[in-house]
């Protein structure tokens, strides 16, 4: 039951983000699945295994960049229609709301935990896509060219 | 004058790319592409997310474009890459693409404001369901009510001021409003939840996210503009909710 309340928030809310950026419309259902895989990703493991928020972010962005690139090559459209939507279950948006909250309320010990955690876990989505970018490389390098 | 077109044509593509977002190794891409395509083979291509220039190594001509708004519109984004796929293809000569590119800039259609609206407050309530890790279903109403009008304030005052820090505020102060208001009069229950549910429409995370991104892939003047960029509607949106909890 838990797991089909996240998995259909996550999608839909994903394609509701998806139409406020102007996804077109034939692709709108494609990025909602990347939202979906890419929160599963997290939020299983988090319920799961505890990986930390770091890693589970990281793992959560590489499946949503091998999920768009293999999106995009089927739909030869741009990486970006799949990824932007599909990042935003998983984006620092609302810590850095809560770190700036925190610092204009004058909290200025958890302003500082949360900038930091904004950056970091920023900063492990981006490698996670780095990763999904050379594993999608090494994938065209190996398997589809020895066919 | 045919260099002098190829060049502004690239120009154009390169604006509308950044204009909507689009991740900057790729704009730099599609730019050479489109140069490469046209008879061009040694293009030089900078580009900022406030300016870019364009110019041939053999020749003393350079061009270079203003970038004044940044926003996300992925359906410019696919058209500039299909458009660029088929100029490539030898599907279109270099006027059409010219004049193709100005039909892209002047008129994409985008989904109606009130749909716009309407999924702002859905994004809203799912995902402050998702981030509380609790089953919160009395704030959903609550949630979707605030994020639908805090972005409708939000997209009304953009088109009017055009300056993107007051607009933040605004809506950011709608959506605090609204859901203190609701939760005074007893249909929410969590001050904190519903507003960040409700703000989402507006937080800059996938900025954030992106400016790490160009700066790992070498881009590091993008990277720190729009990093900084994001750190500034993160500081309109906290001051604007902050305004709420300081005086109530």
């Amino acid at each position: 039951m838990e797991i089909l309340i996240q998995a259909s928030f996550s999608y839909l809310a994903t394609v509701a983000f998806a139409i406020i950026i102007n996804v077109p419309r034939r692709n709108l259902n494609l990025a909602g699945w990347a939202g979906l895989i890419g929160w599963m990703t997290y939020w299983g493991l988090m319920v799961t295994v505890h990986p930390g928020r770091m890693l589970a972010n990281l793992l959560g962005a590489l499946a949503i960049g091998l999920a768009a690139m293999w999106f995009a090559r089927w739909q030869k459209t741009p990486v970006i229609l799949f990824t932007i939507p599909g990042l935003v279950p998983l984006v620092p948006g609302a810590t850095a709301y809560q770190a700036v909250r925190a610092l204009v309320l004058g909290e200025r010990a958890d302003a500082g935990m949360y900038f930091v955690r904004v950056v970091l876990v920023a900063g492990a989505i981006a490698v996670g896509f780095m990763l999904a970018q050379l594993v999608a490389e090494l994938m065209y390098r190996t398997v589809w060219r020895a066919r | 004058m045919a260099e002098s077109e190829l060049l502004t044509t690239c120009l154009l593509a390169g604006r509308i790319m950044i204009e909507s977002g689009a991740e900057m190794y790729r704009v730099d891409d599609t730019m050479t592409r489109i140069a490469h395509n046209g008879g061009e083979a040694a293009a030089v291509v900078f580009t900022t997310p406030t300016g870019l220039f364009i110019g041939s190594e053999h020749s003393p001509l350079v061009k270079l474009g203003t970038i004044r708004k940044r926003t996300i519109d992925m359906e410019k984004v696919m058209r500039v890459n299909a458009l660029s796929r088929r100029f490539a293809a030898g599907e279109c000569s270099l006027h059409e693409l010219h004049e193709a590119l100005i039909g892209i800039d002047a008129n994409t259609p985008t989904f109606p404001l009130w749909l716009q609206v309407v999924a702002a407050a859905v994004c809203s309530a799912l995902l402050m369901v998702l981030f509380a890790q609790q089953n919160d279903w009395r704030d959903l109403p609550l949630a979707a009510v605030a994020g639908g009008a805090g972005f409708y304030a939000f997209a009304w005052l953009d088109r009017v001021t055009r300056v993107q820090f007051i607009s933040s505020v605004a809506g950011a102060f709608v959506v605090a409003a609204l859901a203190w208001l609701g939760v005074r009069i007893g249909i929410g229950r969590s001050l904190d939840n519903i507003i960040i549910g409700a703000v989402m429409p507006l937080v800059p995370g996938v900025a954030i996210t992106n400016s790490i991104r160009d700066m790992l892939a070498g881009h590091l003047v993008s990277g720190m503009v729009r990093g900084m960029e994001a750190i500034l509607s993160a500081a309109a949106i906290g001051v604007g909710v902050a305004v709420i909890f300081r005086f109530f």
